[in-house]
């Protein structure tokens, strides 16, 4: 179970929580791994809150559904406040800071705040911001290899959406190097 | 020796089980002469529904699937969209077809569904005896109208082929009635009318046979067919309620 | 081997269906199935299929008893809300003998109950599933590969016994995506079916598919023949996957999303020194009661864990009869176990044996 990583990607419906965490599977496939996708869904889907659970794993997974996650991506307040205490001591809590005006008080955990949706603005990239934080969690963790991540930005856009692939790549990188 | 009246090919050589008077067999007959007409009994799959004519699967040669009460519709669409060069028709009394099984009728009919649609109105429930039906019709005393249908209470009868006439999907909806030789003779062409709108692919037919049920009426066979004239006929008025050949239209 | 891509259950379940022959599907919306259907609307008019939204759950498994009836493999899918309404015509799908597949993605219940991944639909799927003395073949895959693979064992056994089958999966499965591999086309034809009524073009005798039987005599007569069948399945087609049970002092018995759980809690529990182990029914009718059966003379206890109050416990305990304890732990209403939980309950019966 050492080598299982639970990431809990929280935030409201429309900023690219299921579309983050499909990134982060896809390079899970591509690297070989064992992996499960797990969204909230129904009504809260629509324009309430919205979370999704990835596991990655060298071997079979039990629970896709992840309460105690390793790495935490919070997108909104109410999702940090909500799961904050539930992130593993000694896990990652990635907070992006343009939309949450407070700071994890706890001492026990790696924190990174990112002003993603600002940056995203900044860059005429709107739906980005997200994809910055999954960069910011490749720069910290290394969670897959590089191949990987640039092959699994390429596999969750369409073909008909290719403009998009250059924003989401960009987002990547400026992630990478936020 | 010329051969001037035989049972068609596609009726099975069983005795009926229908009461005395009852219309039934002259319209299991005409749906057989139908196939036999058209030369399709061995491309026809038929669907029994649930009421008096639940054991029709024993009484046509075709091949034959016996339907939940009310979703013969719903077979037959199954049936015809795994086998769309087939025949299917449905043979389906009035409490199945226009109570329990209204929402099939409403969408196979909506949906164009190409099938044909044999539907026995006497104003009753037969198999179970006689109670109030869909379209028993105002002040009919029944088992469980004892009183005479009370509209206040239960409502008016439905009048299925004006309903069903509405719909972009029917290519037929035809009432006819079996109390005389000339009206026999006008079901048999409606029917094979129906059939015909299925083999060209025209949709959704529906022949509504008014008929008679002199065992739960009360009646003897000669009275039934008098009621049939006075009662059934002035609500249920033959006719041609929806033709898209007539229409010079095709669905 | 097939490249393995990532899919949603509901996805993947509907393409595998595809691909062992299934071209008719009939459905209804709801949630958590509605990906089924959408994506069967998708693909089935390019495969040369149908896809046909039904006017409700009671005419789409009318469509499907029609569809089957003409020989071909037919489909529809719903969850719980909506299985109960297709259980009228299960019923005449069983009566009439005819193999059937019906997919349940559960959620909560009763009534409209919610909208979360549930398991309480079991009794309803392996006991009465519908009026009248008749079983379907039931299958509980756990994971996104069995919820492919599963498609063609469903319609293979119940072809090869003439009984309806069910996969009995759960909002947890339908939703989430795995990586899955789909198995390389068969070339095999689909067993004949001299008994579907697809007209008899004056060379065989008419065939009739039919559930009425007026003389009781005769219509137990059927049944018990019937019956026959099932016994036979009984004897053959039982399934379950067993993971460290075979020096196990405490089994869990779970299937499906509460087996996955349950899989986790087990490692924790060994990690901790506890001989902890799983039996994973699979198919859940005919009950995989030789595995359960294996295990009752060494194990101390059973633990099932389910996404109900305790469903398929009343089977375990029929199977073990008294002779080891069988205790019980349960979400429901559509909240998920968390392998902490059911440690803990392992950790329970560990320290009473000490």
């Amino acid at each position: 179970m050492a080598n299982t990583l639970n990431i809990l990607l929280a935030g409201f419906g429309g900023q690219g929580i299921l579309f983050a965490g499909k990134t982060i599977a896809y390079s899970g496939l591509l690297d070989g791994k064992e992996l499960s996708w797990l969204p909230s869904y129904g009504p809260e889907m629509r324009g309430g809150t919205c979370n999704c659970s990835v596991v990655l794993s060298d071997e079979s997974i039990g629970s896709p559904l992840v309460t105690t996650p390793d790495v935490l991506i919070a997108m909104n307040r109410p999702s940090l406040e909500k799961f904050v205490d539930k992130v593993v001591p000694g896990g990652t809590i990635l907070v992006d800071s343009s939309m949450i005006d407070i700071k994890v008080e706890r001492t026990d955990v790696n924190v990174y705040y990112v002003d993603a949706t600002k940056i995203a603005d900044e860059n005429n990239m709107h739906s980005c911001a997200i994809i910055i934080l999954v960069g910011k969690m490749f720069k910290e963790l290394g969670f897959c290899s590089k191949e990987a991540l640039d092959g699994a930005i390429q596999k969750v856009i369409p073909a008909k959406k290719a403009a998009m692939l250059e924003l989401n790549q960009k987002a990547l990188e400026i992630g990478q190097n936020a | 020796m010329a051969v001037v009246f035989e049972k068609p090919k596609a009726l099975s050589d069983v005795p009926f089980h229908y009461c005395p008077g009852c219309t039934h067999g002259i319209v299991h007959r005409l749906v057989a002469e139908v196939l036999d007409e058209l030369g399709v009994e061995g491309n026809t799959v038929g669907v029994a529904s649930v009421g008096c004519s639940v054991f029709a699967y024993n009484y046509f040669n075709c091949d034959m699937v016996q339907a939940a009460h009310g979703r013969a519709p719903a077979v037959a669409t199954g049936l015809k969209r795994a086998l769309p060069d087939n025949v299917i028709f449905t043979y389906q009394g009035d409490g199945d077809l226009a109570a329990i099984g209204m929402a099939e009728t409403v969408h196979a009919a909506t949906r164009g569904e190409n099938i044909t649609v044999i539907f026995i109105n006497n104003a009753i429930y037969g198999m179970t005896g006689g109670q109030m039906a869909p379209t028993s019709l105002p002040g009919q005393v029944t088992q469980t109208s004892p009183y005479g249908r009370d509209v206040k209470v239960a409502g008016y009868p439905i009048r299925v082929c004006e309903l069903l006439s509405t719909l972009s999907g029917t290519a037929l909806a035809q009432r006819v009635t079996v109390d005389s030789v000339a009206h026999v003779r006008e079901a048999k062409k409606a029917i094979k009318k129906g059939f015909e709108n299925q083999i060209n692919k025209r949709g959704y037919s529906i022949i509504e046979v008014v008929s008679t049920c002199p065992t739960n009426w009360g009646l003897s066979p000669k009275e039934a067919v008098q009621w049939l004239r006075d009662n059934m006929l002035p609500y249920y008025p033959l006719g041609v309620y929806k033709d898209v050949t007539a229409e010079g239209g095709e669905n | 081997m097939a490249e393995k891509v990532l899919m949603k259950g509901n996805e993947a379940l509907a393409e595998a269906a595809i691909q062992c022959g299934c071209k008719h599907y009939f459905g209804y919306p709801i949630t958590p199935q509605t990906e089924v259907a959408a994506y069967m609307s998708k693909r089935l008019p390019k495969e040369g299929g149908v896809f046909l939204q039904a006017e409700s759950e009671i005419a789409a498994v009318n469509m499907v008893l029609g569809a089957t009836s003409a020989g071909v493999r037919a489909m529809t899918s719903s969850s719980s809300p909506g299985i109960s309404l297709k259980s009228e015509g299960v019923s005449y799908i069983g009566g009439s003998d005819l193999p059937a597949l019906i997919i349940n993605v559960q959620r909560g219940g009763p009534g409209l109950g919610g909208i979360q991944p549930s398991q309480s639909d079991y009794w309803q799927a392996t006991k009465a599933l519908g009026h009248g003395d008749f079983q379907l073949f039931v299958l509980a895959p756990s994971t996104i590969q069995e919820m492919v693979d599963f498609v063609s064992l469903a319609y293979e056994v119940g072809e090869k016994y003439r009984v309806p089958a069910m996969i009995l999966s759960d909002g947890m499965l339908g939703q989430m995506m795995e990586p899955v591999e789909f198995p390389q086309k068969k070339d095999e034809p689909i067993a004949d079916k001299p008994w579907a009524t697809n007209g008899h073009k004056n060379q065989r005798k008419k065939n009739i598919i039919n559930s009425l039987y007026i003389q009781p005599e005769e219509l137990e007569n059927l049944i018990k023949e019937r019956y026959e069948r099932y016994a036979k399945i009984k004897e053959e087609e039982q399934r379950a996957e067993e993971f460290m049970c075979d020096d196990a002092d405490i089994v869990v018995v779970a299937f499906g999303a509460s087996s996955r759980v349950s899989r986790s809690a087990v490692m924790q529990a060994r990690a901790e020194g506890i001989k902890a182990g799983l039996i994973r029914p699979i198919t859940l009718w005919p009950f995989p009661d030789k595995t359960i059966e294996k295990h009752v003379g060494h194990t101390k206890d059973f633990l099932c864990v389910e996404m109900n109050m305790g469903q398929m416990v009343d089977d375990v305990r029929l199977v073990v009869s008294g002779r080891k304890p069988v205790s019980f732990f349960g979400r429901t209403g559509g909240v998920i176990p968390t392998p902490a939980e059911v440690l803990a309950e392992i950790k329970k019966l560990a320290g009473k044996e000490n």
